[in-house]
């Protein structure tokens, strides 16, 4: 069920030194939020895993998580999106094309898309939610699965990739749904939060796995109505979110009950968090 | 074989053994006296040991006392641990330098130092087992970590008095070095002279032995150590209580009982500093504006203060009862699904240096009573 | 349109949705099928609330007038939903405005027609109360996770 952390960063390598990368290229994408376009200074192509997360140096200011929202078209680099919101994210966010910046990772373990290829996945996304999501989503169209995207954002102006919501929306095994939060009347799509979408998501209960990230809370409401759905929690995937340091495992920070979410994580079963969503302050 | 059983040292043979590791190449580390307690800083030899004095120790009170004989370690362990050198306070990871878009990384050298730490107890080895499968045995290995563990050697110290709050025997361990040291002393007296039964435990420790050809133990010696331990067996000041303890902390997440110690807890971080097992860290970056460098440094963190949750913007653990609730649940409970062993070894160091002397294992035997008495209203 | 055949439009829409027939056809009693062109209002904030709409097609935007801002649409309904409780509920006055976003085809169900055979035959009554009250229980808890407003920055 749970995807062994990859063997992408191991000894000798010191795993908390960053290697150096560069940013190749970076487009804002909504208010605050720019994807910045990471390459290997060598050009040798970067991996990952679709859900997994790496740690970023901006150099002189600090290191902060992020997953990673999909490839450069050439398929050699990395795209992050980030909301500047600390210092450490403006600094990202605010450096030039061609700039230094540190790598380590990508960590973590991902959506269990082993599982999910073959049948169908429905995603829900809240927000920046949908960037770990798009590389799944785009690995689910691409394996020929069956996908139904539900995605809600705060406005019409606050909807993270359009250009990729129009074409999945086009793929011939989608359903895709978008929401926001409130709109003004020049808006015509829906209205309302992403949980209320879910009765409209024409899923199998039996065969579907849900993948849901997005705000600790939103992913709460979100569960809560795919049970109502007849979805058993164990077909249900959250990507968590805690304060991390090392991403390895050593620092402590990441905890969430028995589960480091750098390194157990950040994807993981509902089966598994349902006993300690359940908990305050944990 | 020899080793097995033994050889009989004395306290010149011992002072033999301090300057033979020292020959090695290697610092000594070992209690001694300073600012009122025993810490663990670098000697010379038996002569900068506590000799002659030992520790008084209760819930939030440490004290030294002169003893009536003229023991070694007749103490037993103080603020510090060992994990101090094993995995230090602070350590620089890397510095970088950027000049015209390039940046040139420089990772922090590996220690080349070579320790012998004296004096390790029971409780501190089964600690450092436990933060060699947090460091090294994970999916990922800290190298500063494994550079300094490799060069170590180990002497043990069996306790021959536990303090008030030693607990060792209800976790698992001591008060007998079992293993994991390369040579392990238990101090005795035969016919009123001081000295100390020899066991190895490596290779390391068996060359050593060879070299300094002390004379093997007699049965007398042997006894005589035997009787040491039993009687710091018998002798524990402390006892956590006999249950299922993750089970019965998972299974108490919702009790009021964290609120009541959070009203005494002061989230000092006290408790997680002096913890031998406690390995928390986080990270700092630092400018240095004459050479431009930027330094990333490490340090020990502590899940009782509030940037350690810190999330978007809040602390996920806002108040002092999870934060307790975190430290003791991780400590007792989630450590063995994390490592596969509690990450408690019953040291009491918590105990010791909790400033309102809250005390573990009172708060286990809360909720085990608790437990046992359905809560109202159920 | 014949009334026979509205009963069963009545009957498969999901709110309606395993009604014993002698309770549609009291309902059938008091509806009637209403088209909505994009743009077009199916009632405005503050006037008495006389229908109750059961959405067939299309979708209906809720929006508020906000001075100094634009109008807001706090939500939007679709095919398969409700909307107007306002009109079986006392004062039966419209809180808010609704408007067609697309064409929209909705059972229009006159309030005081249901509510009179409500009075009447309480187990309509029971009936339409159980069927509401989910549908209030899911708009309160997703109005929750609106007001937490989650998608914000810190500071935002």
């Amino acid at each position: 069920m749970f995807m062994a952390p990859p063997a992408t960063d191991i000894a000798p390598r010191d795993p908390l030194l960053p290697r150096i990368v560069r940013l190749r290229g970076k487009r804002r994408e909504i208010r605050g939020v720019w994807s910045l376009e990471v390459v290997a200074e060598e050009g040798e192509p970067l991996d990952f895993a679709p859900g997994q997360f790496s740690m970023l140096t901006a150099f002189g200011v600090g290191e902060v998580p992020v997953s990673v929202s999909g490839r450069t078209r050439d398929g050699i680099g990395l795209v992050y999106t980030i909301r500047a919101v600390g210092a450490v994210t403006a600094a990202l966010c605010g450096l030039r094309t061609g700039a230094p910046l540190g790598l380590r990772g990508p960590f973590g373990a991902g959506w269990p898309l082993e599982e999910a290829a073959a049948r169908e996945v429905t995603v829900i996304a809240g927000g920046l939610g949908l960037a770990p999501l798009r590389p799944a989503i785009e690995a689910v169209l691409a394996a020929g699965g069956r996908l139904v995207l539900l995605y809600g954002a705060r406005g019409p102006s606050e909807i993270l990739y359009p250009a990729d919501l129009a074409r999945w929306q086009s793929a011939r095994r989608a359903q895709v749904e978008v929401t926001v939060d409130h709109a003004g009347p020049e808006w015509h799509g829906h209205v309302g939060v992403v949980t209320r979408l879910v009765p409209r998501a024409r899923f199998d209960p039996d065969t579907a796995l849900a993948l849901v990230c997005g705000p600790e809370i939103m992913m709460r409401f979100a569960v809560s109505s795919l049970r109502e759905a007849g979805l058993s929690d164990a077909r249900i995937f959250l990507s968590m979110e805690r304060n991390m340091k090392c991403a390895v495992g050593f620092c402590g920070h990441c905890q969430f009950g028995p589960h480091f979410v750098c390194r157990d994580g950040p994807v993981l079963g509902y089966d598994r968090l349902a006993p300690l969503l359940r908990i305050e302050e944990l | 074989m020899g080793e097995r059983d033994g050889h009989l040292l004395t306290v010149a043979g011992l002072e033999a053994l301090l300057q033979a590791l020292t020959a090695q190449g290697r610092r000594l580390i070992g209690p001694t006296i300073r600012d009122g307690a025993i810490l663990y800083e670098e000697i010379e030899g038996i002569a900068d040991l506590p000799r002659g004095w030992t520790d008084e120790q209760g819930p939030g009170s440490y004290r030294l006392r002169r003893r009536e004989d003229d023991a070694l370690f007749g103490h037993v362990v103080g603020p510090h641990s060992w994990k101090r050198f094993l995995h230090p306070p602070r350590r620089e990871l890397w510095r970088a330098r950027e000049r015209d878009g390039e940046v040139e990384l420089r990772p922090a050298a590996l220690p080349e130092e070579r320790l012998a730490l004296v004096g390790v107890r029971s409780c501190e080895l089964a600690a450092i087992r436990i933060q060699d499968r947090v460091l090294l045995e994970g999916p990922f290995a800290d190298p500063h970590y494994r550079a300094m563990r490799e060069r170590i050697f180990l002497l043990a110290v069996d306790c021959g008095e536990p303090a008030a709050t030693c607990f060792c025997t209800s976790m698992g361990g001591g008060p007998q070095a079992r293993e994991g040291f390369d040579l392990a002393l238990t101090e005795i007296l035969l016919d009123g002279e001081r000295c100390f039964f020899l066991r190895t435990g490596s290779a390391a420790g068996a060359a050593l032995v060879a070299e300094l050809d002390p004379p093997p133990a007699d049965a007398r010696a042997k006894s005589a150590a035997a009787a040491v331990v039993e009687r710091a067996r018998a002798s524990m000041g402390r006892k956590m209580p006999e249950a299922d303890i993750r089970d019965l902390l998972l299974a108490s997440l919702d009790h009021p009982r964290w609120e009541r110690i959070a009203e005494r807890c002061l989230a000092c971080t006290n408790c997680t500093l002096v913890c031998p097992t406690c390995f928390c860290s986080t990270v700092e970056d630092t400018n240095d504006l004459l050479s431009g460098e930027t330094v990333r440094s490490q340090r020990w963190d502590s899940c009782f203060s509030a940037e350690f949750s810190y999330m978007n913007g809040r602390a996920v653990r806002a108040g002092t009862a999870s934060r307790y609730r975190q430290w003791m649940v991780h400590k007792l409970a989630t450590w063995h699904d994390q490592f596969g062993s509690s990450g408690c070894v019953g040291c009491g160091r918590c105990i010791t240096w909790c400033p309102v002397g809250i005390d573990i294992t009172e708060e286990v035997a809360a909720f085990a009573a608790g437990a046992a008495v359905p809560a109202e209203g159920d | 349109m014949e009334i026979h055949d509205l009963e069963e439009v009545l009957r498969g829409h999901p709110f309606f949705e395993g009604l014993e027939p002698q309770l549609a056809r009291l309902v059938r009693g008091c509806a009637r099928l209403q088209r909505f062109d994009p743009g077009q209002r199916l009632f405005r904030e503050g006037e008495p609330a006389e229908h109750f709409y059961v959405l067939r097609r299309g979708r209906v935007a809720l929006e508020l007038s906000v001075p100094g801002h634009e109008t807001l649409v706090f939500q939007t309904v679709d095919a398969g939903e409700i909307v107007g409780i306002a009109a079986l509920v006392p004062p039966y006055r419209s809180l808010y405005d609704a408007r067609a976003v697309a064409r929209t085809v909705v059972i229009a169900i006159e309030a005081r027609c249901i509510r009179d055979k409500c009075e009447t035959d309480p187990r309509l009554g029971y009936e339409l109360m159980k069927r509401l009250v989910p549908v209030l229980f899911q708009r309160l808890r997703a109005t929750r996770l609106q007001l937490l407003d989650v998608y914000g920055a810190p500071g935002d």
